[in-house]
């Protein structure tokens, strides 16, 4: 657009502004567009009526950048001419159909470049596999699809316990279903490189404490209390309440006397909907440091 | 690499298509309305209005002049890419799943889902140069498949038509005759409803992805299976980069059970794997639903996704970000 026929006309719809003569009001200003700058900031000045039929100027900056790969082939630039058509006549300025996303996106990669791969068979597996054995995971010495911790030879000796949890993922690595197993909850203690200081933080602190989030605000202890005393006797039941307003914190904290009950309560009730918020149940384990 | 979003259907995308020169994307949706874009910068070029249901498929001509659509409201149509004009309507009595342009752009096949009491069909007929001479006549229809048929390609040289579809079997078909030349393996094949089918750049080999959560590499001429790859969700898209040994296979959670699930669990991601290791090389998340289109670009350097979440992502340099394998 040539500047001076733009300049003139700005100055005739300033006088016009300032008079408020009825006469020119319904003529709209034309479309000025500067730019690109060596920017590449191109600015577009639009007027319009809006809805109740004022005048409305509309400035729209965008940034015009040139794509790095632009080597079409004749046909293709022929197209880059065609007119719009359809719907897409009318979308100029405003529509946001187009955008660039905000949210850098990176291919991620299912393990360090590298390294083997043990995943496709452990992903493959356990799928087909039953789900009955999957599930019987012993909790002493880590077995899974043997037996179940009742009847786990090793349950009696006590201190090796701490001794085995941490060795069977390296030593049983060609265990029936080695690696992860999908729906099958492996205590962080248990899992290979636990480190033992969260482990006898954990002892000393609470026995069998599950951490229970995403809680409603309305949530009360005895509510808790209902959920959880199903899956057997509970010891402590607490609910986190903000100090200032008396409502929950969304988190709370639920002691069973037994182990067996707690990892029971766990795996039925994570996931589980209660008051239209999806819980989420797990060991209440220290944060590794 | 930062995708553009585009965002131009109201509803769940269903299939997404390049033309040969890569420079047009153009998409279906369940909105009645395909769309056709600037590749490399997102803009929307035009509409094709005049569909009246949901939009499964579509094709482009090799000189991107002409464009072939099917659909749920029982047609498959004919338009002039350049100007959004309908050219000519295929009238079916099921709805029309998938369409592809031959070689050479003389015939299409166009497969009909066994809806009400028709079985499933694929019908070839006969593309006129002017669409005044169209007629709707087929030159060979093909039955005696169970269940739907979600994909129907050309072989190389027009000679034969690969189906594949709801009864998990792939079928070789002669276009001269009709008859079904081979068929895949049951024990070796997909276990259940093929969704997708791709074809490699040379037409050598074609990719399957079946809702038993694997993708399956097959050989065209003997009907062989190459490699497998196994992933943890049903897949809805595969693709064969044409530049690199890599495939890539979308998928996710069925639409039914989303709102079911976390978006974690859910995932919604494009699954890089390299072709002939079949190991995953990675993912590339961005959507929010389970992925329905997925298709590289002809040169192999971007790809682009269609999800359940009516986004279209053209994901550019895609390829130069995984070329360091």
């Amino acid at each position: 657009m040539a500047p001076a026929p733009a300049a003139t006309q700005k100055i005739r719809w300033g006088e016009l502004e300032e008079d408020d003569a009825g006469d020119l009001d319904f003529l709209l200003p034309p479309r000025v567009v500067t730019g690109p700058d060596e920017n590449g900031f191109k600015k577009v000045v639009e007027y319009r009526f809006d809805d109740e039929g004022n005048k409305v100027k509309v400035t729209t900056t965008t940034r015009v950048r040139k794509l790095a790969r632009a080597r079409l082939s004749k046909s293709a630039l022929e197209r880059r001419a065609w007119p719009k058509f359809g719907d897409a006549v009318h979308e100029d300025v405003g529509a946001r159909l187009t955008m660039v996303s905000t949210e850098e996106i990176l291919l991620e990669r299912p393990r360090d470049p590298g390294s083997k791969a043990e995943e496709p068979s452990a992903s493959g597996d356990p799928l087909a596999s039953k789900s009955g054995a999957v599930l019987m995971v012993c909790r002493t010495c880590g077995k899974k699809g043997d037996h179940w911790t009742s009847k786990c030879p090793y349950k009696d000796l006590a201190p090796p316990t701490e001794t085995f949890v941490d060795r069977p993922p390296t030593a049983d690595g060609s265990a029936p279903s080695g690696g992860p197993v999908k729906g099958a909850y492996v205590p962080p203690s248990l899992r290979a490189g636990a480190d033992r200081v969260g482990h006898d933080m954990r002892r000393r602190n609470d026995e069998n404490s599950v951490r229970v989030t995403n809680l409603s605000e309305d949530t009360r202890e005895p509510d808790l209390l209902e959920l959880f005393r199903t899956f057997g006797p509970v010891s402590r039941v607490y609910v986190a309440l903000d100090q200032k307003t008396g409502s929950s914190r969304g988190f709370g904290f639920v002691n069973f006397v037994h182990r067996e009950d707690a990892d029971k309560a766990i795996s039925k009730l994570n996931g589980y909907g209660y008051d239209n918020l999806i819980l989420r149940v797990e060991w209440a384990t220290p944060r590794p440091n | 690499m930062r995708p553009i979003l585009m965002k131009g259907h109201e509803r769940p995308l269903t299939f997404l298509r390049y033309n040969r020169d890569g420079d047009l994307l153009f998409s279906c949706a369940k909105d009645h309305t395909p769309n056709v874009w600037f590749a490399d910068n997102g803009d929307r070029l035009g509409t094709y209005r005049g569909h009246n249901g949901a939009v499964w498929t579509c094709d482009v001509s090799r000189d991107s002049t002409r464009l072939i659509t099917g659909s749920a409201d029982q047609t498959a149509k004919l338009w002039d890419v350049q100007t959004g004009q309908e050219l000519f309507t295929f009238r079916f009595d099921a709805p029309a799943r998938s369409v592809e342009f031959s070689i050479g752009d003389g015939l299409a096949v166009i497969t009909t889902d066994n809806f009400m009491d028709n079985v499933p069909t694929a019908q070839v007929k006969r593309i006129t140069e002017d669409p005044d001479d169209q007629s709707e006549e087929s030159l060979l229809v093909i039955t005696g498949i169970k269940g739907r048929i979600n994909r129907a390609v050309w072989g190389p040289l027009n000679r034969t038509i690969i189906t594949a579809g709801e009864d998990a079997t792939v079928r070789i078909w002669d276009t001269e005759t009709g008859k079904c030349l081979k068929e895949s393996d049951k024990e070796q094949g997909h276990q259940k409803a093929i969704s997708s089918l791709s074809k490699s750049a040379d037409w050598s080999h074609f990719l399957t992805g079946s809702l038993d959560k694997t993708a399956k590499l097959w050989d065209t001429r003997t009907m062989t299976l190459i490699k497998t790859y196994v992933t943890e969700r049903p897949v809805n898209a595969v693709d064969i980069s044409p530049l690199l040994d890599h495939v890539v296979i979308g998928g996710g959670q069925d639409a039914m059970n989303v709102t079911m699930t976390d978006r974690r669990a859910g995932k919604f991601e494009a699954k890089f794997f390299h072709k002939i290791l079949q190991e995953e090389i990675g993912g590339v998340k961005g959507h929010f639903g389970p992925i329905n289109a997925l298709v590289f670009n002809p040169d192999g350097r971007s790809f682009s996704s269609g999800g359940e979440d009516g986004y279209k992502t053209v994901f550019s340099e895609a390829a130069s970000s995984i070329i360091v394998v």
